[in-house]
């Protein structure tokens, strides 16, 4: 694989090809924010906290550094006014779900997020996906997923599955980033629901839950 | 090929909402007719949408005994099915009404008032959209644009299009509905 | 129905089409587009099969049910070829007149005529109707003549000849390079050059490459592809067939979503008879080039309509849209090189191979070649599908093919782009529409819906509407647009209800920053589009609505109050029927007054006074005038001079 010579915070990093902009500021001992990263799984890019600005022909671009592919002589910047602005209003709006969450916590005293910027949420998921993703890529059990879209999106284990599979497992547990409160929580509703009968299941699916 | 028993007739809904109005039973589709649709698309796992798609138009719902058995047939997880039933609207997984009205909310028609007639439509059915009330008679939806534009604001109930609708019409063209 | 083997076995078969079919014949086409239908076209369609038979007109006399004619607002219309008598608003009941006295007599029925409104001259022939004349309808042109049932309708037009040039007398690059040339630009929002996204799956690596038409169109108020492709589907996939023999693929893919199922219908009937044909399969016209057809359904979902979405729906799963830091174009559905273009940007690929790019150029300004297709609909009294080579002005469509504002009402804005674009208002009418014209005005042409909206349109609510639309129709994956579009609904729902306070605007536009940069894909960082364009050309609207609590255009509900006047009521006692509040008090004599207490602003009071009262008033910002006292609401009757 060949070297790729990249520019980041002003600093020459030498990386490899392949490699993504995130792991080659880590490389070069630079830091960049993340949540919904992990070593362990594909990037995903939902959480949006990792994005630098690109240099290209004169025009600035912002892309999240855990997907972006180093190239030839790219020029990234990790900190910036704009950068720093967008990074401080995505923690206010997860804080607005998971206000006691130690990792948003520290990220928010860096940025300087105010916690009761927007009203609080009643669900507390910040959507990173580990949980999801772990079950499916590392343990390969899928005992967890996404349901709904949009704003009514909400993680849910498969009652079936979960029965059998995560009182031996737990480790989704310790990856969320809300303290492990929401992967309990949403697991425990699902083992202690009554066997689905239609009156349930309907108030539980029904799209009008806004 | 057997599709009667797959189908909800009105007077099976009937029957089930009279006999227990809190544990509404309903017949589950028929597993060989799920079996026969897997097959014309040759089990194939990209197929999983088209695959709902034609059992949600056949038996207006999924239950979840034939999101099981395409989850088992197609040798997919569980999650992925979950997330694709409820991320796309098209399908619903409790059954729906007799008569499905479909308010379109598209920008022509809430340019000319759409808003009005959805608000009507949920003062009387007493749903709000993506609901079927408890007797099975209604289902509401808002739709996005049924591309007739030029009769907007529109309302579509059991597939016929009422055009030009204000409060006042909606209410009399729902009272035709039993 | 058997094989056509090559080219000139083409050519013949339409030679002989031709020949059998007599010009002079008169032929009633109908149009039985989705929106006709719902005005009754099928029965109007019964009505003349019957009437036809009933005069034992059977031998002389054809009825073709084709495709969108595009003058909406007047549907369901016929036009009587070889004369072009053009009718409209047709109903089952005029059906035997027109056999009897149109098609018997040859007399024309002046009622059913189309009146241009400022000369109030009846105009019998549709091409010199100004809806019609005032269009350039090379690729929607032909849905008057074509049965998308029939491929011969097709056929007889010349059909597939395109085809057959570029597999016969053109290499795949050749091909590629007069697309280039054309400067045809992607007609589904995004505008970018066909001929260049179609070189780099050329010439990304891999054998197995594929080419996807969008048939999605999730933007509400537009039906331009849905119906070009229930009119003239072969015209698209002909364009398709090109376009895989230019780049090198095999397996072609329509998605179109389920909510179009004519669109669906008439799809998979012209697959199955471009295949019976030949034109569709094995060795496509002797040419040895191999190409099939799959047709995917959508299943309601605006995002689904983003490339990359849609991809992963192809892929059967849930249409989360992915990172395009390496183009679709290169690796797109199952990693494979693939090409997806819009219904209308297909569609337009055989005109150009047939007639060259020079010819293509011709129309258009600088950068945005060709012609694009208008969903003109909203407060317009033409409400149709106009098609207009670009560099035509705003103000043009608008008023001399769109006649203008109905019911006396003013023109304030016309909203393009669809929820990724914005409002433009009066003052930038003159602007000429193209690609880059429209986006650095601060709207964008997207799939060619054109909403146009009046006094009566409060443009903080249209923001509030777009904004909400989105929040339901994001996949929800990234937080810039899941949580700071919603929060963007929140406050713009709570200044539309007059709980907006100062600071609101600067938060929303935080927001705007938040969701319109760091967003995942397209629809999250288009989102603030609506906002950003009508607080740009309407901001005074929402300073009267966070200061004053008011609104300008009377919309807002919790902002307005209905009250009678006193001095022009009176009493016929229709509101106070209809009311579906027991909101308005009053009797046979008494002049009515509302309860503001009870009233729940339907607006039903408003719609049914009859017009020569007006006695139904709308007011905001301020409190209702008060009830004139109960003694002084009695109504003395002049009594009639016998």
């Amino acid at each position: 694989m060949s070297e790729i010579l990249l520019k980041i915070d002003g600093k020459e990093v030498k990386a490899k090809e392949g490699m993504t902009v995130l792991e080659a500021a880590r490389i070069a001992g630079i830091s960049i924010p993340t949540l919904c990263h992990h070593q362990k799984l594909e990037p995903y890019g939902a959480c949006r906290l990792c994005i630098v600005e690109l240099d290209v022909r004169g025009w600035t671009k912002l892309v999240v550094s855990c997907l972006y592919p180093v190239a030839m002589d790219l020029v990234v910047t990790t900190r910036s006014e704009k950068i720093n602005r967008i990074r401080k209003t995505i923690l206010e709006l997860l804080l607005a779900h998971a206000p006691d969450a130690f990792e948003l916590q520290d990220l928010a005293k860096e940025y300087g997020a105010d916690r009761d910027r927007f009203e609080k949420e009643a669900s507390f998921c910040i959507h990173c996906g580990l949980c999801v993703r772990y079950c499916a890529e590392v343990k390969k059990k899928y005992a967890v997923g996404f349901v709904n879209r949009g704003a009514n999106r909400e993680i849910s284990f498969i009652p079936e599955v979960a029965s059998k599979e995560c009182w031996n497992c737990k480790e989704c547990f310790q990856l969320c980033p809300t303290e492990a409160l929401q992967a309990a929580y949403v697991l425990t509703e699902a083992l202690t629901s009554p066997p689905p009968s239609f009156g349930r299941e309907a108030k539980k699916y029904s799209s009008s839950r806004k | 090929m057997r599709a009667g028993s797959a189908l909800l007739s009105p007077e099976v809904k009937e029957q089930a909402v009279d006999q227990n109005k809190e544990e509404i039973r309903t017949e589950a589709m028929d597993k060989d007719r799920i079996d026969q649709i897997i097959g014309k698309h040759h089990g194939e796992p990209s197929s999983l949408i088209q695959i709902l798609l034609e059992i949600q138009a056949e038996n207006h719902w999924l239950p979840k005994e034939a999101l099981e058995q395409v989850s088992e047939r197609l040798q997919v997880p569980m999650t992925r099915i979950q997330h694709i039933a409820t991320f796309y609207k098209a399908f619903s997984l409790v059954p729906k009404g007799r008569h499905q009205i479909h308010v379109c909310v598209g920008t022509a028609c809430h340019v000319r008032g759409a808003s009005r007639v959805l608000d009507t439509v949920e003062g009387f059915t007493g749903i709000k959209p993506g609901e079927t009330d408890l007797d099975l008679k209604f289902s509401l939806e808002t739709v996005n644009c049924l591309g007739c534009c030029a009769l907007g604001p529109v309302m579509e109930i059991d597939g016929k299009t009422h055009g030009k609708m204000g409060s006042a019409q909606t209410a009399d063209v729902l009272k035709n509905y039993d | 129905m058997s094989r056509i083997n090559s080219p000139a076995e083409l050519e013949a078969f339409k030679r002989n089409l031709l020949s059998e079919r007599d010009p002079n014949k008169t032929c009633i086409t109908l149009c039985s587009g989705s929106a006709c239908h719902a005005s009754g076209s099928r029965e109007v369609a019964a009505s003349i099969q019957e009437e036809i038979q009933k005069q034992g007109l059977s031998a002389e006399v054809e009825l073709r049910r084709t495709g969108c004619h595009g003058f909406c607002e007047r549907g369901p219309i016929i036009v009587i070829r070889p004369e072009d008598i053009c009718y409209f608003q047709i109903k089952p009941d005029d059906v035997p007149e027109i056999i009897s006295e149109t098609i018997k007599e040859k007399k024309i029925i002046e009622r059913l005529l189309y009146t241009d409104p400022e000369t109030k001259e009846k105009i019998v022939h549709e091409s010199e109707i100004p809806f019609y004349k005032n269009q350039g309808r090379l690729v929607f042109g032909s849905n008057v003549e074509i049965d998308p049932k029939s491929i011969d309708d097709y056929l007889a037009l010349g059909g597939y000849s395109a085809l057959a040039k570029a597999l016969s007398q053109m290499t795949p690059e050749q091909v590629l390079e007069e697309i280039t040339k054309s400067n045809l630009r992607g007609r589904g929002g995004g505008g970018f050059p066909t001929g260049r996204k179609w070189a780099e799956s050329r010439n990304a690596p891999g054998d197995i490459k594929y080419v996807i038409v969008n048939a999605d169109e999730g933007d509400p108020g537009a039906y331009m592809d849905r119906s070009l492709l229930e009119g003239n589907p072969h015209s698209v996939f002909e364009g398709l067939i090109i376009g895989a023999y230019a780049i090198g693929s095999h397996q072609g893919y329509i998605y179109v979503r389920q909510e179009y199922p004519l669109a669906v219908e008439n799809v998979n009937i012209a697959i199955q008879q471009a295949e019976e044909y030949g034109l569709l399969g094995k060795n496509i016209l002797g040419s040895g080039f191999d190409f099939t057809i799959e047709v995917h359904q959508g299943a309601g979902a605006f995002v689904c309509g983003e490339s990359s979405a849609l991809m992963t729906a192809l892929e059967g799963k849930a249409g989360e849209p992915r990172p395009k830091y390496i183009h679709t174009a290169v690796k797109g559905v199952w990693d494979r090189p693939s090409v997806l273009n819009n219904v209308e940007t297909w569609a337009n690929v055989p005109l150009i191979i047939n007639k060259g790019a020079d010819w293509f150029t011709q129309y258009g300004t600088e950068k945005s070649k060709g012609t694009k297709i208008f969903s003109l609909v909203g407060k317009i009294a033409n409400t149709g599908l106009v098609e207009v080579p670009m560099g035509v002005t705003l103000r043009d469509i608008i008023h001399k093919i769109g006649g203008g504002i109905p019911g006396g009402k003013k023109f304030k804005a016309v909203q393009t782009g669809g929820p990724s674009g914005g409002c433009l208002p009066e003052e930038l009418l003159d602007l000429e529409v193209g690609f880059d014209e429209l986006t650095k005005a601060g709207s964008m042409m997207g799939s060619g819906g054109m909403i146009i909206m009046d006094e009566d349109t409060c443009m903080v609510d249209v923001a509030r509407y777009f904004l909400n639309f989105l929040t339901d129709e994001s996949c929800g994956k990234c937080v810039p647009c899941r949580e700071g579009i919603r929060q963007m609904l929140k406050t713009l729902t709570h200044i539309t209800q007059g709980k907006g306070k100062d600071g609101d605007i600067e938060l929303l536009e935080q927001l705007a920053e938040v969701a319109g940069e760091a967003s995942l894909c397209a629809l999250g960082r288009s989102a603030p589009n609506p906002f950003l364009s009508t607080l740009k050309y309407f901001r005074d609207e929402y300073e009267a609505h966070i200061k004053e609590k008011r609104c300008p255009a009377l919309s807002c509900k919790e902002l307005i109050s209905y009250y009678i006047d006193a001095e022009k009521c009176q009493a016929c006692t229709i509101c106070g029927r209809k009311c579906p509040s027991d909101a308005i008090k009053g009797d046979k004599n008494l002049i009515h007054i509302v309860d503001q207490e009870k009233c729940t602003k339907c607006g039903t009071c408003f719609e049914v006074c009859p017009s020569r009262y007006q006695a139904v008033k709308k007011i905001s910002g301020e409190p209702v005038p008060p009830p004139i006292p109960e003694e002084a609401r009695t109504i003395v009757r002049k009594k009639k001079e016998k």
